[in-house]
């Protein structure tokens, strides 16, 4: 019971470190450096995801009876919210180890030996030999992975980056290579359901073999789960067949009470993904990539 | 069948009331023993409750579904089923479940016997190359399944996460010769059954519930053959039978056998001379009979097109001496012969992938058709049965003439033949396979049980099938 409790507290002040960047977003921007981005002429190594809508897998509740997502006899949802998303630019490919090495050169406190146990666990880059040497399981073309929510943040950062919302993320992987909505396309989310069924290579291959989307941004899908800066904000609680009494406190308007589409499980992966998540976790075939916020506006 | 002890039935007229097992103390610790299908943990012998320390690692495997077919299994301890928990009424259970590093997703363990909420699911989500642990007290004795419940919860047991646990009354269970773990389940794969390669989920025919596969522990063929389960006359078997689903009820029958006692939905209701039993999707049963004669007893989900095509066939083989009063085989056979022995035919689906290069290909390919088609009637070892259906091995009928052979299966046979000097009268069906399947069949048996050894090709069959039907008596053709 100790124990568990103790986990509770780590979660819950984890979710508060959220909730602060979720109201900072929602009052502005996230606070960050802009280098006058300008829209049409993206930073080399990023590309430019015009504004749009899409309709999140979860949208928030319209009555407090709107079912859990996977539960048996559960109605069709109401009509989807869609939500819209500003303009944003984003890299076209996940940081890889090679550049991550680049970054732990410049700022020892994030090499493996020497990083703090309250922003990364002990998994942490636990594939690399030596605090310097990534080694031959970590080739320097492939994903960077094992590394936690606060190391990505803190590489991003140094970029003058950022880590991209779940909306944000989530609407720029809708996108198949010829199309900027596929999230209805089912031979696309076929495809998607093969690779998320497929075992971890080992090790990854490289960022140059992931497939490019309409946007021209690389490998959102078949290399690795990613990073989001909000990533328990829709929280699919452990259980995952009842969402009913979730804490709406912990969540910046993106409840989640109700699945938009029962069909879309690589969808479900990715959210049931991420609420097994906390911040100072390290996982093997989760890396990240950055965006950079517009001076248009945040994200809602 | 008869003499077998009745389960003491819980909580009846004149036993004096139980203490609510929420309420017992318990003694000392133990490290549960865990077991993959087929095999059960040893009864427990103490009578009073202990702490249990349960450690189960999830893992997701490439493994064999059957012949020349392979599968990304989500797994609980490395197997489908997972591993078989067996503890007390009144244990207190701690529970550590581990994700591999190496696992792509996220997982969780909704344990039946569990009193509390998700039945373990929230208290134990965990990341890869994490560990949860969450401790409960087993209140309710009986047989429980569990299972994985991330979301899509239908995908993760659609994929292997599911097993049982066995919750022991406090006055134990009664004394049997031989315990199994057998868990009925089905595949959707988005090949046809028995397309070859590694085969990816395929989501539609999961939700259309139009499974491909259904098999017990988790491939073709898992409990048949070198792996049939096995018994010895005179003992008393008990099974303890899952159903993982994720989708379909199984009807499940013992052909051969009738149960002496069902434990009803592995709870405490129990009834008696059982044929065919219900286990619902997440449910489970107890079956208990006793072996009376010799010879292969053949499980089966009696939904009978899941048994003859999609590989819910398993086996027990009971070796003793033959007890002719219990049942004496066959003991006349005469002829009866009424108007019109018509031919039917009986549609079979072909499987498309390229043909054989060579005669060692024809006999692998060969021996997975044969024990999926011919198998059921001229038996595993191609000896027939008795007045029945004629032998295969060392068969003069077969060595005689290739072409008479090929127009058995192209062209089906009726009435009598002569085998190895035993006369036959019965109907063989048209089959409608392929040439290559049955020029690949007849390779098979023709290179097996002392047979002549001939090769046959497709296109020997083809002509064979261009040709008129043999008639049942004609002389071979040599």
């Amino acid at each position: 019971m100790k124990a568990r409790r103790r986990d509770e507290t780590t979660r819950v002040a984890a979710r508060a470190a959220i909730l602060v960047v979720c109201l900072a977003s929602t009052a502005g921007v996230v606070a960050q450096e802009r280098r006058d981005a300008a829209v049409s002429k993206p930073p080399a190594g990023m590309v430019t995801v015009p504004a749009g809508s899409y309709v999140p897998l979860y949208r928030p509740p319209t009555s407090p009876t709107a079912a859990g997502p996977g539960r048996a006899g559960a109605a069709t949802p109401a009509v989807p919210v869609s939500r819209r998303v500003e303009a944003f630019q984003m890299d076209v490919f996940p940081v890889t180890n090679g550049e991550y090495l680049e970054f732990v050169r410049q700022h020892p406190e994030w090499r493996k030996w020497r990083v703090k146990k309250l922003f990364a666990e002990e998994s942490y880059l636990s594939h690399w030999k030596d605090e310097l040497d990534p080694g031959p399981l970590a080739p320097a073309d492939s994903p960077v992975v094992n590394v936690s929510w606060f190391a990505a943040r803190a590489y991003l950062k140094a970029q003058g980056k950022e880590l991209p919302t779940v909306d944000q993320w989530e609407y720029a992987a809708a996108a198949s290579e010829t199309r900027r909505d596929a999230s209805r396309d089912a031979a696309f989310i076929d495809r998607l359901r093969v690779w998320y069924g497929q075992a971890v290579p080992d090790p990854l291959p490289s960022v140059r073999t992931g497939f490019r989307n309409v946007y021209g941004i690389r490998g959102l899908h078949g290399l690795v789960w990613e990073w989001t800066l909000d990533f328990n904000s829709a929280l699919v609680s452990g259980e995952s067949r009842a969402d009913s009494a979730l804490e709406r406190s912990l969540y910046c308007g993106s409840g989640a009470s109700g699945a938009a589409d029962f069909e879309n499980y690589p969808a479900f992966m990715r959210y049931a993904l991420r609420s097994s998540l906390q911040a100072r976790y390290a996982v093997g075939s989760l890396g990240f990539r950055g965006v950079r916020n517009l001076p248009s506006g945040g994200t809602r | 069948m008869a003499g077998m002890a009745t389960i003491v039935v819980l909580g009846g007229c004149g036993t004096p009331p139980r203490q609510d097992a929420a309420t017992l103390e318990v003694q000392g610790q133990e490290v549960a023993v865990m077991t993959d299908a087929p095999n059960v943990p040893p009864p427990i012998t103490r009578r009073t409750p202990t702490r249990v320390v349960a450690n189960l690692e999830v893992t997701e495997v490439v493994k064999r579904l059957a012949d020349g077919v392979d599968y990304t299994f989500w797994t609980f301890g490395g197997a489908v089923p997972g591993k078989f928990i067996r503890v007390l009424e009144g244990d207190e259970v701690e529970f550590t479940l581990s994700n591999h590093p190496s696992s792509r997703m996220p997982h969780n363990i909704d344990l039946h016997a569990v009193t509390g909420p998700g039945g373990g699911a929230a208290a134990s989500m965990t990341a890869p190359g994490h560990s949860s642990k969450f401790s409960f007290k087993a209140i309710n004795p009986g047989l429980y399944v569990y299972h994985c419940a991330t979301a899509p919860v239908g995908m993760h047991v659609a994929n292997g996460m599911y097993g049982l646990i066995l919750v022991e009354p406090r006055e134990g269970l009664p004394k049997v010769d031989r315990e199994y773990y057998v868990m009925q389940s089905e595949f959707y794969t988005q090949g046809r059954y028995g397309a070859p390669g590694l085969q990816p989920f395929s989501m539609e025919k999961a939700l259309t519930e139009t499974p491909d596969y259904v098999v017990f522990n988790g491939a073709v063929g898992a409990i048949s053959g070198d792996q049939a389960l096995k018994a010895s006359v005179g003992e008393r078997i008990r099974l303890f039978m899952g159903n993982g689903g994720p989708n379909i009820v199984s009807s499940f029958h013992v052909i051969g056998e009738i149960f002496d006692n069902v434990v009803h939905e592995g709870g405490t209701m129990v009834n008696h001379n059982v044929q065919s039993t219900m286990i619902p999707a997440g449910g489970s049963t107890i079956v208990e009979f006793k072996v009376e004669v010799p010879g292969t007893l053949i499980l089966v989900d009696h939904s009978l097109f899941r048994a003859f095509n999609k590989g819910a066939l398993g086996q027990i083989k009971v070796d003793g001496p033959d007890n002719a009063r219990v049942y004496s085989g066959k003991q006349s056979d005469e002829i009866y012969q009424p108007e019109g022995g018509a031919i039917q035919s009986v549609p079979q689906a072909g499987i498309p992938r390229p043909p054989a290069t060579n005669k060692a290909e024809r006999i692998t390919r060969g021996q997975a058709s044969y024990a999926g088609t011919c198998a059921a009637c001229h038996q595993p070892a191609g000896q027939g049965l008795a007045a029945a259906f004629p032998p295969l091995a060392a068969s003069d009928y077969l060595n005689a003439d290739k072409r008479r052979a090929i127009s058995a299966i192209v062209h089906g046979l009726s009435g009598e033949v002569t085998v190895k000097g035993q006369k036959f009268n019965s109907v063989m069906p048209a089959l409608t396979m392929s040439d290559e399947e049955i020029a690949n069949v007849l390779t098979y048996v023709y290179n097996n049980w002392g047979n002549a050894g001939f090769e046959v090709t497709p296109a020997e069959v083809a002509a064979v099938r261009a040709a008129a039907p043999a008639k049942a008596g004609a002389p071979a053709a040599e």
